[in-house]
C-alpha cells in the first residue's frame, strides 16, 4: 500500500533533519555542564598538582635557592644527597620508625579487636576509649604532652621513681636513673615510635569491622571440631582478616613515612640529639625552607615518591603468599 | 546405650544434664573475666597520660615534676587565663584563624569534591575513564613532591603567610580522597531516580541539586568530619605556609608557646594543649557514630 510504504518525502527529510538538531543540541545540553562540574578539578589537576609535580621534577635537577631562577645542575643534587650525613641519617631513623611501629601498631590493633569482638558487654565504651589516642595524636598539643612525659623529670621518670623501678629500668636500658628519654640518643626515637603505636585504634576499628564479617558457622564449627581459642583464631580469623592486615600494613607504612608533627615538635625542629629523631619529612622541610635548597628538597620528595611506591609494590608482590582472598579456596 | 555414651562427661561436670559437646573447658568462665582486666587496664595505660595532661593543667609548675597521680591539690584556673594570653596575640586569635581555615575547607571540599564526584559519575564525557585514572593516581602522591612547587607559586602571587594556601585548593576538589569516596557513594545511588528527575524536566545541575546532593548525605557527613580534622592537624602545610604569629592557628601557636617558654611555664601549656583538642574531642563525642563507620567502610585514618 502506497500510504502505509510512503518513500520519504520533502516534509519527512526536514522533520528527522530537526529531530537529530534537536537530539544533538539535548546532548550538547548535556555535555555542556561538564566544565561546570568538572572545571574546578581540571584546574586544580593543571595548577596544583600536574604542573606542580613536572616543576618539582625540573627543581630536582636544578640549583634552586627561590630567590634566582633554577639553574639546571643535572644529578648533582642526587650525588649530593648521597653524600649527605644528615640525609642518610634521616633515612635511617625513618626506616626504623616505620618498619618497628607500623607492624607493631598492627598488632596490638589485631589483638584488642578480636579481644573486644568475643564481648558484646562495654564494647562500645572500649572501642571509644582505644580509638581516642589515633584520633588526638596527630595533634601538637599531644607531641607537647609526649616532650613532657619522655623528660627528665617528665611522667614516667616519675612514675618509674615512685614504683622503685627506676634503677632496674636504667640498668636494663644502660642509663642515669632520671634520664631523660627525648634527650637521649639512644631512646628518642623509641618515644615516638611508642606515641606512633599508641594511636592503633584507627586500624583496631577496621578490624571490628571486618571481625564482624566472619561468619559465626566458620567459627563454631572450627569449635566442634576440637580447636581452641588460640587456634581458631590463627586457623580462622586470621586468613579471614588477612586481606585487612595487609591494607592496615599498607596504609600504616605510607603514613609513619610521611610522619612529621611529632619529631618537628619533640625535637624543636631540628630532629635531634644527633638526627635521632631526624624524620624523612623533617629533612626535606628543613632543607628546603631553612637551608633554601630548593633543588636538594625537590630530589628529596622525589626519593620519596619513588620509596613508596616501591615499599607498596614490595607489600603487593608479598601479598600473594600469605593474604588470603575468599575467592582462592572454596570454603563449603 | 545411653547411659554408657554419656557418663563419663556427666561425672565430669558434676552430674549436670548431658553437655551436647565437651566444648567448654574447665575454668572457661574465667577468660572473659581475665580479657575484661587486661582491656581495662590497657584502656586505662592509654588514657592516663591525656587524663594526667589535664589534671596537670590546673596545677603548680613545680607539680607538673612531681605528681604523677590526677587528683590535684587545687584548682588553679589562672593557667588557663595566663596561657590564653600567653603569646604575643590571644588564643582567641588562633582559635578564629583555626576555624576560619578548617570551616573553609570544609565548604570547599564540599562543594567541589561533590560536583566533581558527580560529573565523574553521572556525566559521559570524553576520556572519562582516562580522567578518572588519573584522579585516582593523584590520590597515592605525597603532598611533598607537590608542596615545593605550590609554595613557589603561592610565593609569585603574594599567597604565602595568608590563609589563601590553605583554603583556595581544596575549592578546586585538590583531596582526592573525597571525590573517590562520593563517586563510589554515587555510584550507588539508582540511576531511575535521575531518568525520573529527567523527564521532569530536570537537567544535571537540577538532578546534582535536587537529586543526588540530599541523598549522600552520609557521604557529606564524613567529607566534612575528615576534612575539618585533618586541615585542624595540617601542622605541615600550616607551618609552611604560615609565618608570621599574626596568622597563627592554634597548632603553630602552641609550637612556638612550647619554644618560647622554660619549664616554669607547663600547667600554661598544658592548659592550651588542653584547649586545643577540645574541638576534635566534640566532634569525636558528638559524631563518634559516623566516624567510626567512616573509618570501617573507608580505611580512612583519624
Amino acid at each position: 500500500m502506497v500510504t502505509e510504504t510512503r518513500p520519504p518525502g520533502p516534509v519527512d527529510r526536514a522533520e528527522e533533519r530537526a529531530r537529530a538538531a534537536r537530539m544533538r543540541r539535548a546532548r550538547r545540553r548535556e555535555r555542556r555542564p561538564v566544565f561546570l562540574f568538572m572545571g574546578p578539578w581540571f584546574f586544580g589537576l593543571f595548577a596544583l598538582t600536574a604542573g606542580p609535580i613536572l616543576a618539582s621534577l625540573y627543581f630536582s635537577f636544578t640549583d634552586y635557592n627561590l630567590l634566582g631562577s633554577p639553574s639546571w645542575s643535572g644529578l648533582d643534587n642526587y650525588a649530593g644527597l648521597l653524600d649527605d650525613v644528615h640525609y642518610r641519617n634521616s633515612l635511617r631513623v625513618t626506616f626504623i620508625y616505620v618498619v618497628v611501629s607500623v607492624p607493631l601498631a598492627t598488632a596490638a590493633a589485631l589483638l584488642v579487636a578480636v579481644m573486644l569482638s568475643g564481648n558484646r558487654r562495654g564494647i562500645g565504651v572500649y572501642r571509644s576509649t582505644y580509638y581516642l589516642p589515633s584520633l588526638l595524636g596527630g595533634s601538637v598539643a599531644i607531641a607537647v604532652l609526649w616532650r613532657q612525659i619522655f623528660g627528665a623529670e617528665g611522667l614516667v621518670n616519675q612514675v618509674l621513681a615512685a614504683t622503685g623501678l627506676d634503677r632496674v629500668i636504667a640498668l636494663v636500658f644502660d642509663v642515669e636513673p632520671g634520664t631523660s628519654w627525648i634527650g637521649n640518643p639512644k631512646y628518642a626515637l623509641n618515644t615516638l615510635i611508642i606515641l606512633n603505636i599508641w594511636q592503633f585504634g584507627a586500624p583496631m576499628v577496621i578490624f571490628l569491622a571486618g571481625i564482624k564479617q566472619i561468619p559465626q558457622d566458620l567459627l563454631e564449627s572450627a569449635a566442634v571440631d576440637g580447636a581452641g581459642r588460640v587456634q581458631r583464631f590463627f586457623r580462622v580469623t586470621m586468613p579471614l582478616l588477612s586481606p585487612l592486615i595487609f591494607f592496615n600494613l599498607v596504609l600504616g607504612m605510607i603514613s609513619a613515612f610521611k610522619a612529621f608533627t611529632p619529631a618537628f615538635v619533640v625535637s624543636g625542629g631540628r630532629g635531634g640529639p644527633a638526627d635521632s629523631t631526624l624524620f624523612y619529612t623533617l629533612h626535606l622541610y628543613a632543607t628546603a625552607f631553612r637551608f633554601r635548597d630548593m633543588g636538594a628538597a625537590s630530589a628529596m620528595a622525589w626519593i620519596m615518591l619513588v620509596i613508596i611506591a616501591v615499599f607498596t609494590a614490595g607489600m603487593f608482590l608479598t601479598a600473594r603468599y600469605w593474604v588470603y582472598y575468599g575467592d582462592q579456596v572454596k570454603l563449603r | 546405650m545411653t547411659t554408657v555414651t554419656t557418663a563419663p562427661p556427666a561425672t565430669r561436670t558434676g552430674g549436670e544434664a548431658p553437655a551436647p559437646a565437651p566444648r567448654r573447658r574447665r575454668g572457661s568462665w574465667l577468660t572473659p573475666l581475665v580479657i575484661h582486666t587486661l582491656l581495662i587496664a590497657g584502656a586505662a595505660a592509654m588514657i592516663y597520660p591525656l587524663l594526667w595532661m589535664i589534671a596537670s593543667s590546673f596545677r603548680e609548675p613545680h607539680e607538673v615534676f612531681t605528681e604523677s597521680g590526677l587528683i590535684p591539690s587545687g584548682f588553679r584556673f589562672e593557667n588557663y587565663v595566663d596561657g590564653w594570653t600567653g603569646l604575643t596575640y590571644d588564643f582567641s586569635r588562633f582559635y578564629l584563624n583555626s576555624f576560619l581555615i578548617s570551616t573553609l575547607a570544609v565548604i570547599g571540599n564540599l562543594t567541589a569534591c561533590s560536583m566533581a564526584a558527580y560529573g565523574f559519575a553521572r556525566i559521559r564525557f570524553r576520556f572519562r575513564g582516562f580522567w578518572f585514572a588519573i584522579m585516582l593516581l593523584t590520590l597515592m602522591l605525597p603532598i611533598h613532591v607537590l608542596i615545593l612547587p605550590q609554595y613557589v607559586i603561592f610565593q609569585r602571587i603574594g599567597w604565602v603567610d595568608t590563609f589563601l594556601p590553605l583554603t583556595v585548593p581544596h575549592f578546586l576538589a585538590i583531596d582526592a580522597f573525597f571525590i573517590f569516596l562520593m563517586v563510589q557513594f554515587i555510584r550507588g545511588i539508582p540511576t531511575e531516580l535521575d531518568d525520573a528527575a529527567r523527564i521532569d524536566g530536570c537537567g544535571h545541575i537540577q538532578i546534582y541539586l535536587r537529586i543526588i546532593l540530599p541523598l549522600m548525605k552520609p557521604a557529606l557527613i564524613t567529607t566534612a568530619i575528615f576534612t575539618f580534622i585533618w586541615s585542624w592537624d595540617n601542622f605541615f602545610a600550616q607551618v609552611i605556609f604560615i609565618n608570621s604569629p599574626r596568622n597563627f592557628t592554634v597548632p603553630l601557636a602552641l609550637r612556638s608557646f612550647l619554644d618560647q617558654q622554660a619549664d616554669s611555664a607547663w600547667p600554661l601549656l598544658f592548659a592550651m594543649a588542653t584547649l586545643a583538642l577540645v574541638p576534635i574531642f566534640t566532634i569525636f563525642l558528638v559524631l563518634q557514630r559516623y566516624l567510626t563507620t567512616g573509618i570501617a567502610t573507608t580505611g580512612l585514618k583519624g
